[in-house]
C-alpha cells in the first residue's frame, strides 16, 4: 500500500534531490573503475584520534570490569568461581586495546569520520529515545506520529505537506496491523 | 530406508498447509524488508525476529528459513537495481546486474539470479543431507573441553576473518563475550554485573541486541549516509529469462553452486569470498573475458548462484557443531535458541524429526522464493522507488513495536535502542558488530564449557592439549591467532626497508 502511496505521489512532486547528479557517465564504469570509485566515494577513516578515543574507552570499561570481576571472586583454576571468566575476558579487552592504540597511532583505515550529517543520526537517536519514554506514559500513537514527522521533515527533507499526511498514514496502518488486526498490547492512547 | 526414513519425515512435516503458508509470509515479508536499501540479510532477520514468536517452534523454524532467504534475495533485488549491494556477497553482482539493468535487462538479471540462488542453495541443500548427519555423529564424543577450543575457534575465525582491523573485532568478540556473562551465573548463582537491576537479572535476552546492533544500528547509519542513496530505478520488464539467457548462465550456475557449497563450510566470510571467487573463475574460464562488467549473464549468474550456495552450507557447522559461521548464522542460532532448539551433534539424534525439518524447510523456503521472486519483482521496483526519507521511519517503528511485542516490556526496547547506538557508533569507529553478536551467543556456551572442563582437569590448562581432538583446535587457534604476526614479520623481512614496513604497517592497522 506505501508502494501506491509513492506511486500517486510521484508526479505531484520532485525526486528528491540526490537524483540528477549520478547517473549517465555511470553506465560506462567497468567494475575496477566502479570499485574504485566507490573507494572515492567512501567516507574518511575515523582518524587516529577517534582510535585513540575509541581505544581509551575500552580500556577503561576493562579496568573497570576487572576490578568487578575480582570483587566477585576469582576462585582457582581447579575451582573457578563467578569472577573468573568475566576476568579473563575484560582482561582479553584490555590488552587488545592497549595493542590497538599502539599499531593504530597513526589512523589506519577503518571507521568514518564524524561529518555534519552526523548530526542526523543523533537527533535520530533522540527521537528515539523519546518514544521509548513517552509510550508508556501517553501510548504509542503521538509518539509515533512525532517521530515519522521528524524523520521525514528534517532528517529526510521531505515538505510540511507530504511529511504530515505521510506521518499520519503510517501511524494508522500502524495502528491497524498491531492494534487492530494483531491485537498486540502495545501502550496506546486510543 | 534407514537413512532417507527421517529426512521423509520431514518432508511430511514442512508441507503440512500452515507451515507452508508461514513460509510463503517469511519468503515475502523476508524480500519486502531486505530490498529496502542498507539493511542486509543479518539486519532484515533480526528486525523480523519477532515475527516468529508465539508461533510452534516448528513453524517459526521454517518461516526463518523463509525469511532467510527473501532476505538474501533482497539484497541481490538492490545490487540490480540500485546499485546498492545490500552486504558484501552481492557486491560483485553490482558490476554485471547493474549495467545489464542500465541496459533494459535488469528483469533477466533478476531472472536468472532467482534462477541462480534456487539452484546453488538446493545443491548446498542436498549436500548438507548427507554431509551433515556425518559431522555430527564425529562431533558426538565432543566433551567440555573439544567445546571450549571449538567456540574458541570459531570466535576468532569470524573475527580475523571478517573485514577491518582484527584487534578491534577480537575487542567487539570480548564485548560480546562480557555481555554473555551479565545475569546469574548458573554455577554458583551470584549476580552478574546487574547493578540490582531486576530487568537484567535474568541476562540481557539475544534478540535486542541483535535487533539493535543490527537493525536500529544500521537505521541511525542510514539516516546520516542517506544523502548518497542511489537514483529511482527505471521500468523492469522480461522478468522471465530467454532459453538462450539460461543456457548461457548455466555453466555458471553449475560451478557457482559447487564452488560455493565448499567454500560455505569455512567459517566466517563464506558467501563473499565464494561470490568474488565465482565471479573471477568466470571471467577466467568465458572466452571473451572482456565481456565482463559490461553486462555479462554469467556474471550475475555465477556470484549469485555461490553465495547463496555458501549461505545455506554454512548451515552445517551451525546445525552439526552448533557453531555460527558468521553474523547471519549468529542471528540464526540466536532465534532456534529462542524457539528451544540447541543446535550441535546431539540435535540430529535426539530430535530428528525437527533436524530434518529444519533442513528440508530450506528447500521449501527456496522452491517459494523462486515462485515468489519473479512475479513480485514489480513490487519490489515500486517500494525502491518509495523515497528513503519515508522508508526510514516505517522500519523503526516496524523494529521498535516488533521489540515491544516479544515480551511485552518496554525495557527490551529501551535495549534496542541503546544497542542501536552502540551498532552505529561502532561502525563509525571501525568495530564489527558482527563478532560481538557471534561471541554473545556463544558465551555462556564456552564459559560452562571452560569451567567444566577446568573442573574435569583439575585446574590443569595443558590438560587441554593431552585430547587430541582438543590439542588440534587449539593449535590451529594458535596458528590463527599468531599467523599475522608471523606473516607481517615475514613482509617485514622480505620488504627491507624501513619505509616498507611503515607502509605495512599501516596498511594492516
Amino acid at each position: 500500500m506505501d508502494a501506491k502511496k509513492a506511486e500517486e505521489a510521484r508526479p505531484i512532486e520532485p525526486a528528491a534531490p540526490q537524483a540528477p547528479a549520478e547517473g549517465v557517465e555511470l553506465d560506462d564504469l567497468t567494475p575496477e573503475e566502479l570499485a574504485a570509485q566507490w573507494e572515492a566515494e567512501a567516507p574518511e577513516p575515523a582518524g587516529p584520534i577517534a582510535n585513540l578515543v575509541s581505544s581509551l574507552v575500552v580500556l577503561a570499561l576493562s579496568i573497570a570490569g576487572l576490578a568487578l570481576s575480582i570483587g566477585l571472586e576469582l576462585g582457582t583454576p581447579a575451582a573457578p568461581a563467578a569472577g573468573m571468566w568475566p576476568f579473563i575476558v575484560t582482561l582479553i579487552a584490555g590488552v587488545m586495546a592497549i595493542a590497538q592504540i599502539i599499531v593504530g597511532r597513526s589512523g589506519g583505515k577503518d571507521g568514518e569520520k564524524f561529518s555534519g550529517m552526523s548530526w542526523y543520526a543523533a537527533i535520530g537517536f533522540g527521537t528515539l529515545i523519546l518514544m521509548v519514554v513517552l509510550m508508556p506514559l501517553i501510548g504509542f500513537e503521538v509518539p509515533a506520529l512525532l517521530l515519522c514527522f521528524v524523520w521525514m521533515r528534517w532528517l529526510g527533507g521531505e515538505r510540511w505537506r507530504s511529511a504530515t499526511i505521510y506521518s499520519i498514514l503510517i501511524v494508522a496502518a500502524f495502528y491497524a496491523i498491531f492494534i487492530a488486526a494483531l491485537g498486540t498490547t502495545i501502550p496506546r492512547l486510543f | 530406508m534407514e537413512f532417507f526414513g527421517p529426512v521423509m519425515d520431514g518432508f511430511t512435516v514442512v508441507l503440512d498447509p500452515t507451515n507452508l503458508l508461514y513460509c510463503l509470509l517469511g519468503v515475502v515479508v523476508g524480500m519486502l524488508i531486505g530490498v529496502l536499501p542498507g539493511l542486509g540479510p543479518a539486519a532484515t532477520i533480526a528486525i523480523l525476529l519477532p515475527m516468529t514468536y508465539g508461533v510452534e517452534p516448528v513453524t517459526a523454524i521454517i518461516m526463518l528459513a523463509g525469511i532467510f532467504y527473501g532476505a538474501q534475495y533482497g539484497g541481490t533485488i538492490t545490487s540490480v537495481l540500485l546499485r546498492l549491494p545490500g552486504e558484501a556477497s552481492s557486491v560483485v553482482t553490482v558490476f554485471d546486474g547493474y549495467v545489464m539493468a542500465k541496459q533494459g535487462r535488469a528483469g533477466t538479471a533478476l531472472g536468472i539470479a532467482a534462477i541462480g540462488s534456487f539452484f546453488g542453495a538446493t545443491v548446498s541443500i542436498i549436500g548438507l543431507t548427507f554431509l551433515a548427519p556425518l559431522v555430527a555423529s564425529f562431533a558426538l564424543d565432543f566433551g567440555p573441553p573439544e567445546y571450549t577450543a571449538l567456540a574458541m575457534l570459531g570466535i576468532l575465525l569470524v573475527a580475523t576473518i571478517s573485514g577491518g582491523t582484527k584487534i578491534k573485532a577480537i575487542i567487539a568478540a570480548a564485548v560480546g563475550l562480557f555481555l554473555a556473562t551479565v545475569g546469574r551465573d548458573g554455577f554458583t548463582g551470584a549476580e552478574r554485573f546487574t547493578f540490582g537491576n531486576l530487568s537484567l537479572a535474568d541476562g540481557i535476552d539475544f534478540v535486542p541486541i541483535a535487533m539493535g546492533l543490527f537493525g536500529v544500528g544500521e537505521i541511525l547509519y542510514n539516516l546520516e549516509e542517506r544523502h548518497r542513496a542511489a537514483t529511482a530505478p527505471m521500468k523492469v520488464s522480461n522478468v522471465w529469462p530467454k532459453a538462450k539467457d539460461i543456457k548461457e548462465a548455466s555453466g555458471a550456475i553449475g560451478r557457482g553452486s559447487v564452488l560455493g557449497f565448499f567454500l560455505g563450510i569455512l567459517p566466517g566470510g563464506g558467501a563473499t569470498i565464494s561470490s568474488l571467487a565465482s565471479y573471477a573463475m568466470e571471467k577466467k574460464t568465458a572466452k571473451d573475458p572482456s565481456r565482463f562488467g559490461k553486462g555479462a549473464i554469467e556474471g550475475v549468474a555465477g556470484p549469485e548462484s555461490a553465495n547463496n550456495a555458501a549461505a545455506t552450507s554454512s548451515f552445517i557447522p551451525l546445525l552439526t557443531l552448533g557453531i555460527p559461521a558468521n553474523a547471519t548464522m549468529a542471528i540464526i542460532f540466536g532465534a532456534l535458541l529462542i524457539q528451544g532448539v540447541t543446535p550441535g551433534p546431539q540435535l540430529i539424534s535426539n530430535d530428528p524429526e525437527l533436524f530434518w525439518g529444519v533442513v528440508n524447510s530450506m528447500y521449501i523456503g527456496n522452491i517459494l522464493l523462486l515462485i515468489m521472486s519473479i512475479p513480485l519483482i514489480g513490487v519490489f521496483v515500486r517500494i525502491l522507488r518509495i523515497r528513503a526519507a519515508i522508508l526510514a521511519p516505517i522500519t523503526a517503528l516496524i523494529t521498535l513495536l516488533g521489540a515491544y511485542t516479544i515480551r511485552n516490556s518496554m525495557f527490551d526496547v529501551l535495549l534496542v535502542v541503546l544497542f542501536g547506538a552502540l551498532g552505529y557508533l561502532m561502525k563509525k569507529f571501525g568495530f564489527e558488530p558482527g563478532p560481538l553478536v557471534l561471541a554473545f551467543v556463544l558465551g555462556s556456551l564456552l564459559e560452562s564449557n571452560l569451567r567444566r572442563s577446568l573442573l574435569v582437569l583439575e585446574g590443569d590448562p595443558t590438560g587441554f592439549f593431552t585430547r587430541p581432538i582438543s590439542a588440534t583446535l587449539l593449535a590451529l587457534f594458535i596458528f590463527v591467532a599468531v599467523w599475522p604476526m608471523i606473516k607481517s614479520a615475514i613482509d617485514r623481512r622480505k620488504n627491507g626497508s624501513i619505509a616498507a614496513a611503515v607502509a605495512k604497517e599501516k596498511e594492516n592497522a
